[in-house]
């Protein structure tokens, strides 16, 4: 396996870069990244129109809900590829339109995530923050998801790791991440698939182990700093003296 | 300072104010009791919209707060409330609490704000605390800083409702202690509980509803002494009893 890395692993790491695209690890981190950040705010949207007051607001997010998670994450993957094309005219390199179906997914079911938990919050946060004078946005952004965010924090990470993972169904449409630049290994090796997958199943392994590792490090930064002993710091006394 | 002009509420069929019209003058105490379900909470909760009603007007310092001009926003954080639950924010210490809406509404610089807030917790006797989150301070405390944070937008006018309800027994002095002087400030205050200790010492006039009405209004001693309305007689005796 050493001497696969050895002689591959440079284009296992960035694809044929730069004489090529960008490609290996380096376009599967890309990739998942740019779907996070965009998955991410877009499912809080989602969230918040699901609960919002008027009706066709929560109606148009439940028809995006219902019909993203009907359909399988490959077929999204297909019409973004093939069919976006077709109907816009515009041409788009296979790793965007990828990135754009994971969007697309994931802002459905990262949305349900975060909705629950805002749901789970006692009504009475909404309520004081009203009754103090923050608006709706206001109240949602400094009251409601520090706590709701926080809360599903578990099922955050769930869906940001099957995001990094689903990155690997690029391959079938022929973008040259991870999965595709092992594929050519393989290819090329003929005799070795074992190893070469096995390596790649590692690769994927570290990506997903990291990110858990940050969650896990990020919550225990959060519960130190809630749980930190309730004397008063001296900047105060001072400040009051 | 407040006015409930033939005020009515309805949820489905179930009439919780019945036709109100009361009024409230600056500076004055007014303690409202009865049996639960009455339609005391859906009383003040009115005054800050967080109730709507059906019909007839409520007004804040001359202000209709149905007014389809008012800045529902602005009319809140002119009034503060407290509520049975606290309901302080978890994921903020006390300090933070009491420092959001200043910060957020007023545009206060977090070092003006700090202060303010700091002050604010000697008046509820807290200082020590500035810290502490939520659930770190029992149940008294918690309810001090939430009175601490409605006052931080020194509204001319409190609603309390039934801020000692929740409270383990030992704890309920130390609240009802702020909230006398509060009264003794001057402060406008519409209280809903059933203390009656609290109400002799502070109130000017106590008001008692029941299904949705006012049915007596009279001052503390009269009404716990010689309540008039049948209701007012029954429910007295019976918070004595207990």
């Amino acid at each position: 396996m050493l001497d696969i890395l050895e002689r591959f692993g440079l284009s296992l790491l960035i694809g044929q870069f730069p004489h090529g695209p960008l490609g290996g690890i380096a376009l599967t981190l890309a990739m998942s990244a740019t779907a996070l950040v965009l998955a991410f705010p877009l499912a809080i949207l989602v969230a918040l129109a699901r609960e919002a007051t008027w009706r066709p607001v929560r109606r148009a997010a439940a028809v995006y809900v219902y019909a993203v998670r009907g359909i399988p994450l490959l077929l999204l993957i297909f019409w973004a590829y093939f069919v976006l094309p077709l109907l816009t005219g515009l041409d788009a390199p296979a790793s965007v339109t990828v990135v754009a179906a994971l969007v697309v997914y994931q802002g459905a079911y990262l949305g349900e995530a975060i909705r629950g938990a805002i749901r789970a919050l006692p009504p009475g946060q909404a309520e004081a923050a009203r009754a103090l004078g923050l608006g709706y946005w206001r109240t949602i952004y400094w009251v409601i998801l520090p706590q709701a965010l926080f809360n599903c924090l578990p099922s955050i990470v769930n869906q940001f790791i099957l995001l990094v993972k689903d990155t690997s169904l690029a391959y079938i449409v022929g973008a040259h991440e991870a999965t595709f630049a092992a594929t050519q290994i393989n290819a090329q090796l003929l005799t070795k698939p074992l190893q070469v997958y096995v390596i790649l199943a590692g690769i994927y392994f570290l990506l997903c182990y990291t990110l858990s590792r940050l969650s896990r490090m990020l919550e225990r930064r959060v519960v130190r700093r809630r749980a930190r002993p309730a004397a008063s710091q001296p900047s105060f006394s001072e400040a009051s003296a | 300072m407040i006015k409930f002009v033939n005020v009515n509420k309805r949820y489905g069929d179930y009439l919780a104010l019945d036709n109100i019209t009361e009024e409230v003058r600056a500076g004055e105490v007014v303690v409202v009791c009865g049996p639960s379900g009455s339609g005391k909470s859906t009383l003040i909760r009115t005054v800050n919209r967080l109730e709507p009603i059906q019909s007839g007007r409520i007004e804040v310092n001359g202000q209709d707060v149905q007014g389809d001009r008012i800045n529902v926003n602005a009319l809140r954080s002119g009034i503060g409330f407290v509520f049975q639950q606290f309901n302080l924010f978890p994921h903020l210490s006390a300090c933070e609490n009491i420092m959001l809406a200043p910060v957020r509404l007023r545009r206060k610089d977090r070092r003006q704000a700090r202060e303010q807030a700091q002050a604010l917790l000697e008046r509820v006797d807290l200082a020590h605390k500035a810290d502490a989150y939520p659930a770190q301070l029992s149940g008294g405390q918690q309810q001090r800083v939430a009175i601490a944070r409605a006052l931080a937008m020194e509204p001319p006018v409190m609603l309390f409702d039934e801020p000692t309800s929740a409270l383990d027994p030992e704890m309920v002095g130390e609240v009802l202690q702020v909230m006398k002087e509060l009264a003794r400030e001057g402060m406008t205050m519409i209280c809903v509980t059933h203390e009656m200790g609290f109400a002799r010492e502070v109130a000017d006039r106590v008001w008692f509803m029941a299904d949705g009405s006012v049915l007596e209004r009279a001052a503390p001693q009269q009404f716990f002494q010689a309540p008039e309305h049948p209701r007012a007689r029954k429910f007295v005796a019976d918070i004595r009893g207990a």
